[in-house]
């Protein structure tokens, strides 16, 4: 399809770094699913739906840049929704999200709560101003925080709070958020073989979205994240890059930074 | 019920099935590879690699069309000494791996094919439209794509096969120039010529502004490429461009292919390979054919 044109109906800023642009477009998507955002004449970039109608952006370069600057009035080009989305399993379920992961979270959060499932969400930031959509997840379910920087919650990182928790009492988890959070979370399950019971939101370079160029693929199963993904079942993870090493825009593979950095 | 026989042999490369993945689509990684191979894939292509690491044109690169897809990759690869070792990954996947190079001049591609040791054939990429320096004029220039020809196959120890454009008054000119280079093989079509703008904004679409479009749309040019090649040239001709499923196999290969590569399909299904060669497979079983019964049929049909 050709990008369909979107224009911005209201800009909320979430945090110093994260605004939600509604559109005048409502789009029917599972949890998860993501949609190509064209900035025209500059880039076109992969966004999970936060809403029906919203996308919510993270100031990290160029193009999120210029989004994040967007007005009511401005229009961007949308393709989508694509990809596989997260799937409700079970009656009592929990769910991560770091940063600006909390994005393809909301939607599936408020379909469980929509199914009257009991629901926990962990949120995660480097510092209380950072949290995404704290209030959202707490009108659908128990919510806990953690800051790196102890600001609000607990002190410390994501993974330690949910090393806190009964993890073997969820039906199912699922996690968004940096890199190396997931991994580590995926750690923490594998641990306690539970791994099975999860699903991840990952993040790769995307060109088409299509699932035809190969630039998203994952070793070592060829899987790509754009169309088979972006939601894998932990299992499916375990033995793959994720937390190893990702590629770049050439196909290049880089190694994954530090934990911290990744945040 | 014995299964029909669909092996070939295509420039000394033993292959099970004549399906072959195209360059460029799911081929960035040795572990995507030896999934289509896993597949079904009779041998696949790798994206085209080049000297040095490129990132590609900025998106959007690639989107669909009612008739087909429009993409403007911009040649991203990580380079040729960053892709080795996919190379090594992909070969795991039992089927013949064809590297793609290309290069703006004779020199690159031989340094290129020299540094890529260990791809079972090497496919000439002079038809795609985004090579810095003689950029669209490699492809279509009769005397560089010899002399280009030349240079690979003094370079590599195993085939070289030569993917032409459609992008050209004369696509058999081309061709010739292949052969006349000492070409294994040509492959034909690369994407031909095309764009889009946005009309609620006036925008080109592709990052690029242009790009090539593949799939549904251009499969008739490409069935008659591969019908003037077959008529003109003595090596043999792989046909692509808008394959989907096996009558679309069958009628490339009555134009003349001998085998075919299938790219934008992939889009529908990752099992297209497996697909196709079953329904060949049934085609021939069904007709009481084989494989050499079909390929070049329309020319005998109408007696040239
Ligand atoms: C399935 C999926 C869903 C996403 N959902 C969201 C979301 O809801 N909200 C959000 O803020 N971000 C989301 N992202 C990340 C977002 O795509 C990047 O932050 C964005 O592309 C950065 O673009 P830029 O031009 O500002 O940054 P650049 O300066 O171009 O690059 C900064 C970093 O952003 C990433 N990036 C750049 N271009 C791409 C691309 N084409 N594909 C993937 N990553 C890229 C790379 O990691 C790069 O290192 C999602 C990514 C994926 C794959
Ligand atoms: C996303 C995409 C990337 C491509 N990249 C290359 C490439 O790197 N080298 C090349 O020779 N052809 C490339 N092609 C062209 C294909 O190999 C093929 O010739 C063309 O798409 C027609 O076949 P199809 O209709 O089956 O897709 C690319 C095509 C697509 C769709
Ligand atoms: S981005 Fe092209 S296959 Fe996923």
């Amino acid at each position: 399809m050709k990008p369909r044109n979107a224009i911005i109906t209201e800009v909320i800023h979430e945090t110093p770094t994260i605004t939600t642009l509604k559109m005048d477009l409502k789009l029917e998507a599972l949890p998860g699913q993501f949609v190509m955002v064209w900035v025209r004449g500059l880039d076109e970039v992969p966004m999970a739906l936060s809403h029906p109608d919203a996308i919510t952006v993270q100031r990290v370069g160029e193009a999120t840049n210029v989004l994040s600057g967007m007005q009511v009035g401005d229009s961007i080009g949308i393709r989508g929704p694509f990809g596989n989305g997260f799937e409700l399993e079970g009656t009592r379920i929990m769910l991560i999200a770091g940063g600006v992961g909390g994005a393809p979270l909301l939607p599936l959060a408020r379909l469980a709560y929509a199914k009257g499932l009991d629901m926990t969400t962990i949120v995660g930031a480097r510092t209380g101003d950072e949290l995404l959509f704290e209030q959202q997840f707490s009108q659908c379910g128990r919510v806990s925080v953690a800051t790196d920087d102890g600001s609000k919650g607990y002190h410390g990182f994501v993974t330690e709070l949910v090393n806190q928790f009964d993890l073997e009492s969820f039906d199912q988890l699922y996690v968004c958020g940096p890199e190396l959070m997931m991994k580590g979370v995926l750690d923490i399950l594998q641990a306690q073989a539970i791994e099975a019971r999860s699903q991840f939101s990952l993040h790769r370079y995307f060109k088409c979205g299509i699932g035809v160029c190969g630039a998203c693929t994952i070793d070592p199963s060829g899987q790509r994240v754009c169309k088979d993904g972006p939601v894998f079942k932990g299992d499916m993870l375990i033995y793959s890059e994720l937390g190893k090493y990702h590629r770049d825009a050439t196909g290049k593979k880089i190694v994954q930074e530090r934990f911290e950095d990744s945040l | 019920m014995a299964r029909t026989d669909l092996s070939i042999e295509l420039t000394g490369l033993a292959l099970e099935n004549p399906a072959i993945l195209a360059a460029g689509v799911l081929g960035t990684t040795g572990s995507s590879l030896k999934r289509i191979a896993d597949s079904g894939a009779g041998a696949v292509v790798t994206k085209s690699i080049g000297i040095e690491p490129k990132p590609g044109h900025p998106n959007p690169t690639m989107f669909k069309l009612g008739c087909g897809f429009l993409n403007a990759m911009g040649l991203p690869n990580p380079s040729y000494k960053e892709f080795r070792g996919e190379l090594i990954t992909a070969r795991e996947g039992g089927v013949p791996v064809i590297a793609s190079v290309f290069g703006a001049h004779p020199d690159e591609f031989s340094q290129i094919i020299t540094g890529l040791d260990g791809a079972d054939a090497y496919e000439l990429n002079v038809s795609c439209p985004h090579a810095s320096g003689y950029g669209a004029a490699v492809g279509t220039d009769p005397v560089l794509v010899t002399e280009i020809t030349k240079a690979a196959k003094q370079a590599a120890n195993a085939p070289v096969w030569v993917k032409l454009t459609p992008n050209v008054t004369d696509i058999v000119e081309i061709g010739e120039a292949a052969q006349k280079g000492g070409a294994d093989a040509v492959v034909a079509i690369n994407t031909v010529r095309g764009m889009a703008i946005d009309i609620h904004s006036g925008y080109p679409i592709l990052g690029n502004r242009f790009g090539g479009l593949s799939g549904a749309a251009i499969h008739p040019v490409a069935v008659k490429c591969v019908y003037d090649l077959y008529q003109a040239l003595d090596i043999p001709v792989i046909g692509v461009g808008g394959i989907a499923n096996y009558q679309d196999v069958v009628e490339m290969m009555m134009a003349g292919a001998c085998a075919v590569q299938i790219g934008s399909a992939v889009y529908d299904s990752i099992n297209i390979f497996n697909e196709v060669t079953a329904g060949l497979a049934r085609y021939l079983a069904d007709n009481s054919m084989e494989l050499d019964d079909i390929i070049g049929m329309a020319h005998r049909k109408v007696g040239r």
